[in-house]
């Protein structure tokens, strides 16, 4: 583990962004956001950022190749660019374990190289929770704040910025921070420890630190497929794409052509399971009505990726949809009313 | 200093019975317009949906300008009153987000008006060439 | 503090379960915290009774589910209607969405409702937020308990409140108020004094922000077309696409022209923004410029009233004029 002082964490960030484009959560008039570091930027203290970091990996839009078309000819170009290497810094630890869940989709085969490729080019300094939100449920789906995954996990205490590689990437960058950055001893060893310490037991306060995912997992679709709940849960919902736009592992996409009018852009973009055109075939929508719309999203959080996933549900407790959605429905109130007692 | 000839693109929706009438009438009378005008030709004025204005600017057009009837000699009796209130608040929307207001223009040309319909084209380039390019409405996807 | 309590609205209710008036209400349902309250259909005084909310953060407007729901019984559907979503009330029994016989309307006096999201910029860990002595009380998990004054958290919408009149109800609990004198256009205001490029970089600011969620949209209860344009494929326009700002700039003028002069200025699609952009400045620019070019109108006062957009008379003002009279009048 290696260390450097809070004060000259701006050094830190110009040293890091001298090899490569360097992003990090940043303050706004409309929350944290992650942006690309410049000279004089400051780390946002918020507790996270409004938009999860899944925008770095798979974005909301993105060109796939295009179509230029002249006369009777079609001429396919590729429009891939070898992705340039960054790193995203101030990564939550709801939000590094969405980067698994995403990876089980888009790197399984056949992999996706677009998102392969921008997997591959970044690297991911983490950073363990102090101040959790009440929105936050990580803990519910057996993720530790304040022990995050990542190629360098970092703890911040009040003055002290603590780096611990766990990849060789990891490794790499610090290696090239060696200048700058100081071994760690025992005793820092043992702050880091008090640091986990303070942010397990603010952990453990969280209104929802009780919730429980153990009723739902892999193969539990006939128990909850015909809930009567459903109905009430789902009665109000808008059909907006607000909670699977703002959601880490949300991953459901559209392919489109735009016709330029001398020629075609193919392109991806997010698509929302909440909306009434979502996956429209020429023999229609599958699911007609807002309450399987509703179902669908929350039973594949919590029964069908589990199922296809080894049990690992695509919820990572970040609690964004909590604070986001316009009527206030979210995965929290599902689970609590189809999770039975244990959930009261 | 060198002056480059820039040439806008003007998408022209005239309607059928008056406007488009009267840019025949121009062109029987070889009164001269430059050819960047595209004409659209629509059942009345009141078929331009907003829609429409917002789709040309994105095709690449400089500027859009739509002819109809003269207020009270629309061929379906009222289509251009409407018209003329939803350009209205369509053009004051435009101009609230920022966007040139010389870029967009209604004009009413009736079908004897020939000689207006050349004149008011004319005018409408050269308003639209001294703001240049269209910038603030493109789409860059639509550029060659 | 709200004026009418809880208890009030409960038993009124309770009454016209029992009497067979109603066979199902349009409630606000109480959440985790004190302030993610979530519309709900309730069957029973039973279920109003143990899940029924009424304090300062029952924004939501349900004037929209009225479609539905008048739609799945036989009796009326109860709904609480604050002043201003009786605005919407009217607006969408103009446009014949609902029968008017299938509703009974009970009008509840709003004293301005709080926006969650200034509770959040405020305070990290907001756990509980409840009304009390001298303001709101706020329970947060690491800056203590604070007691704010209702004013500080009051949503923008409701800092411009334009009435706390009822236009429509059967039956009223508590007083009714007045059409205000509100400042609402100031903001508009502003920004047409603002140079073009002022403006442009103004908006341009604000709608890169958009994540075409289409939550404003969803929200709207002026928003109630069967098939929206924008969620055809074939418009060109139904997801987000790489382009440049043009496809922001298109879907909200549209989204706003749609509604223009339909639009009763509720406030409802700024409040439900996930991102924060402040859409209630387009309609209210429409609004602004349909009360200048064509007299004053407010949308939902009445029933029946036509709106400007679908009028004319002979001598309007040119678009020409209207241009310059937006920018230079103000």
């Amino acid at each position: 583990m290696r260390k450097i002082a809070v004060s000259r964490i701006q050094e830190l960030f110009a040293a890091i962004a001298a090899g490569q484009t360097l992003y990090l959560p940043v303050d706004t008039k409309a929350g944290a956001k992650f942006e690309q570091w410049e000279s004089g930027k400051q780390l946002s203290s918020a507790l996270n950022t409004v938009r999860s970091a899944k925008d770095f990996f798979f974005p909301q839009t993105e060109n796939l190749m295009d179509f230029r078309v002249e006369g009777k000819k079609i001429e396919i170009i590729d429009t891939r660019r070898e992705s340039e290497d960054f790193v995203l810094f101030g990564v939550r630890a709801c939000d590094v374990r969405s980067f698994t869940v995403l990876d089980r989709v888009f790197l399984a085969e056949p992999v996706d190289t677009y998102y392969k490729n921008r997997r591959e080019h970044g690297l991911i300094m983490s950073m363990s929770c102090t101040r959790p939100a009440e929105t936050c449920f990580c803990g519910t789906f057996g993720i530790d704040a304040a022990e995050p995954e990542g190629d360098v996990v970092c703890h911040m205490t009040a003055d002290t910025l603590y780096l611990d590689a766990k990849t060789e990437k990891g490794s790499a960058l610090l290696e090239g921070l060696s200048a700058l950055t100081e071994d760690c001893a025992a005793e820092d060893e043992a702050a880091v420890e008090r640091h986990r310490e303070l942010s397990h037991e603010r952990l453990s306060k969280l209104p929802l630190a009780s919730l429980s995912a153990d009723r739902f997992g892999a193969d539990k679709t006939d128990e909850f497929f015909n809930d009567p709940a459903w109905k009430s849960l789902s009665e109000a919902c808008l059909g907006c794409g607000t909670c699977t736009f703002v959601c880490p592992t949300c991953q459901c996409y559209d392919i489109q052509d735009f016709d330029t009018g001398h020629g075609v852009k193919r392109f991806r973009c997010w698509d929302s399971c909440m909306y009434s055109d979502f996956t429209k075939m020429s023999a229609g929508q599958p699911r007609l009505t807002q309450l399987e719309r509703f179902r669908q999203r929350f039973m594949h959080k919590l029964v069908y990726y589990p199922t296809n996933n080894d049990g690992l549900f695509s919820c990572v407790g970040c609690g964004r949809c909590l604070s986001k959605c316009p009527i206030q429905m979210n995965i929290v109130k599902v689970m609590k009313q189809l999770g039975g007692k244990q959930n009261d | 200093m060198q002056v480059t000839e820039y040439k806008p693109l003007i998408v022209a929706f005239c309607c059928n019975w008056c406007s488009y009438a009267g840019a025949d009438l121009a062109g029987n009378n070889r009164l001269s317009y430059p050819a960047d005008v595209k004409i659209i030709r629509v059942p009345c004025s009141c078929r331009v949906n907003p829609m429409f204005i917002l789709r040309a600017f994105q095709r690449g057009a400089d500027g859009v300008i739509l002819c109809g009837c003269h207020p009270g000699d629309c061929h379906y009796t009222t289509g251009n009153y409407y018209t003329r209130r939803r350009m209205a608040l369509l053009f004051s929307m435009l101009d609230y987000l920022g966007i040139e207001r010389e870029r967009t223009r209604v004009e009413w040309v009736s079908a004897a008006e020939g000689a207006k319909f050349a004149a008011t084209m004319n005018d409408f380039v050269a308003q639209v060439a001294a703001l240049g390019e269209n910038k603030r409405l493109e789409d860059l996807r639509c550029k060659k | 503090m709200q004026e009418i309590t809880r208890e009030a609205i409960l038993a009124r209710a309770a009454e016209l379960f029992r009497d067979g008036t109603v066979d199902r209400a349009l409630g606000w349902r109480a959440g985790e915290f004190d302030y993610d309250v979530t519309p709900g259909v309730f069957t029973s005084a039973e279920e109003l009774e143990n899940g029924f909310v009424w304090n300062d953060f029952c924004g939501a407007n349900f004037s929209k589910y009225l479609i539905r729901e008048t739609g799945l019984t036989e009796k009326k559907v109860l709904v609480f209607l604050k002043p201003c979503d009786t605005y919407s009330f009217n607006q969408l029994l103009t446009e014949h969405r609902f029968a008017r016989e299938k509703v009974y309307a009970v009008g509840v006096p709003c004293a301005g409702m709080a926006d969650p999201r200034l509770l959040r910029e405020r305070f990290d860990g907001v756990t509980a937020a409840e009304s009390a002595e001298g303001g709101v009380l706020v329970h947060t998990l690491y800056d203590g308990d604070v007691t704010l004054p209702q004013e500080e958290l009051l949503a923008d919408r409701c800092r411009n409140c334009k009435s706390r009149k009822h236009v429509a109800y059967d039956e009223l609990l508590g007083s009714d108020g007045e059409v205000l004198d509100s400042h609402r256009f100031d903001e508009v205001e502003r920004l047409e004094r603002m140079t073009p490029d002022e403006r442009f970089a103004f908006w341009q600011n604000e709608l890169s922000r958009c994540i075409r969620c289409n939550a404003c949209r969803d929200v709207c209860p002026a928003c109630t077309c069967e098939k929206c344009v924008f969620d055809n494929p074939a418009s060109g326009a139904a997801n987000k696409a790489p382009s440049s700002s043009f496809e922001e700039q298109m879907f909200h003028i549209i989204r706003a022209f749609h509604v223009a002069g339909r639009c009763t200025d509720c406030g409802e699609c700024s409040r439900v923004c996930p991102q924060h952009i402040p859409l209630h400045l387009l309609n209210r620019k429409f609004i602004r410029d349909i009360d200048r070019f064509y007299g004053e109108y407010q949308a939902g006062a009445e029933v029946g009233s036509r709106a400007p957009i679908v009028d004319y008379t002979e001598g309007d003002i040119e678009p020409g004029q209207a241009v310059e009279g937006g920018a230079r009048h103000a």
